[in-house]
């Protein structure tokens, strides 16, 4: 039986019987070579980093503690006193917003057909992200508690 | 090769009845899933946080909706989601750079789903609790 290569890249041992793509869950192979390839490398890397920012800032403001409960303008005003949880949070937007929506461009490449209909998509996901990207940006870096004196720390 | 075909086709079709594709076809449409929602949400979300910009009269009112019991109950959704999607993600990169772990990918796949509802057990308790004191 000749040896089949299968899409992660690993040939089945010969004398084996090469598996059908039903028992195979591996899920989409890598892109060899350009911007396809930098996208999946991207996924992956940001999905790393977004491991630690998303599922710690989860367990910070909804699981630990009084959750959410505690979360006001208040507590807002204390945490972004702090630099280590501003650039935690922006990086956490640039990252999850850019994550999302190349999550979202991938899955129109399996669903919409029709290139016209993609690209139009594609440009209201992309326009969307891009202006939260902005709003999220300004917001933390020009947050100044002190304009609501009396209410902040 | 048509007897082995044969067999996974009869395996496969005994184990739900969407894709048949087993747990690998399962834990994709998973993955996709959560990712929309997660996704759907944080656009939301950005525009709720924004909200800090325009000062406490603002965005206490906002972040009041969080607070609301049945919120609470979504809020669970999404935290699943989150975690979920995260240790899924996980399995993907294993498999995806040392691809020889793909031979053990349905166990992956249990495993996975099993630290997903070890850590969902006590977070719900702690999400659901103050919802129930709440309500009754």
């Amino acid at each position: 039986m000749a040896t089949v290569t299968r899409r992660s890249g690993v040939e089945d041992p010969p004398g084996r019987e090469p598996r059908t793509a039903l028992s195979r869950g591996a899920g989409r192979g890598r892109p060899p070579t350009g911007g396809e390839f930098w996208w999946w490398m991207f996924m992956r890397v940001s999905g790393m980093v977004l491991f630690v920012l998303a599922v710690g800032h989860v367990l910070i403001m909804h699981v630990v503690d009084t959750g959410v409960d505690r979360v006001d303008f208040q507590f807002v005003a204390v945490r972004w006193g702090s630099p280590f949880w501003k650039t935690w949070d922006w990086l956490m937007l640039v990252l999850s917003l850019v994550h999302g929506v190349n999550g979202l461009r991938v899955i129109t490449l399996d669903y919409v057909r029709r290139p016209g209909v993609r690209i139009a998509l594609n440009g209201v996901f992309t326009i969307t992200g891009a202006v939260l990207f902005a709003l999220g940006t300004i917001i933390v870096f020009t947050f100044d508690p002190s304009r609501w004196p009396g209410v902040a720390p | 090769m048509r007897v082995a075909q044969r067999r996974m086709t009869k395996k496969a079709r005994g184990f739900g009845s969407l894709y048949r594709g087993r747990e690998g076809q399962w834990s994709w449409l998973a993955h996709r899933v959560t990712g929309v929602a997660i996704i759907l949400f944080l656009f939301a979300h950005v525009v709720d946080t924004a909200m800090v910009g325009w000062g406490p009269g603002a965005y206490d009112r906002v972040v009041e909706v969080y607070h609301n019991p049945i919120v609470k109950l979504l809020e669970l959704g999404l935290v699943a989601a989150v975690i979920y999607h995260a240790l899924n993600g996980v399995r993907i990169m294993v498999i995806d750079f040392y691809p020889r772990a793909n031979d053990w990918n349905r166990q992956l796949i249990y495993g996975t789903t099993a630290v997903f509802v070890a850590a969902m057990i006590p977070i719900t308790y702690l999400i659901v609790k103050p919802v129930f004191l709440e309500l009754f």
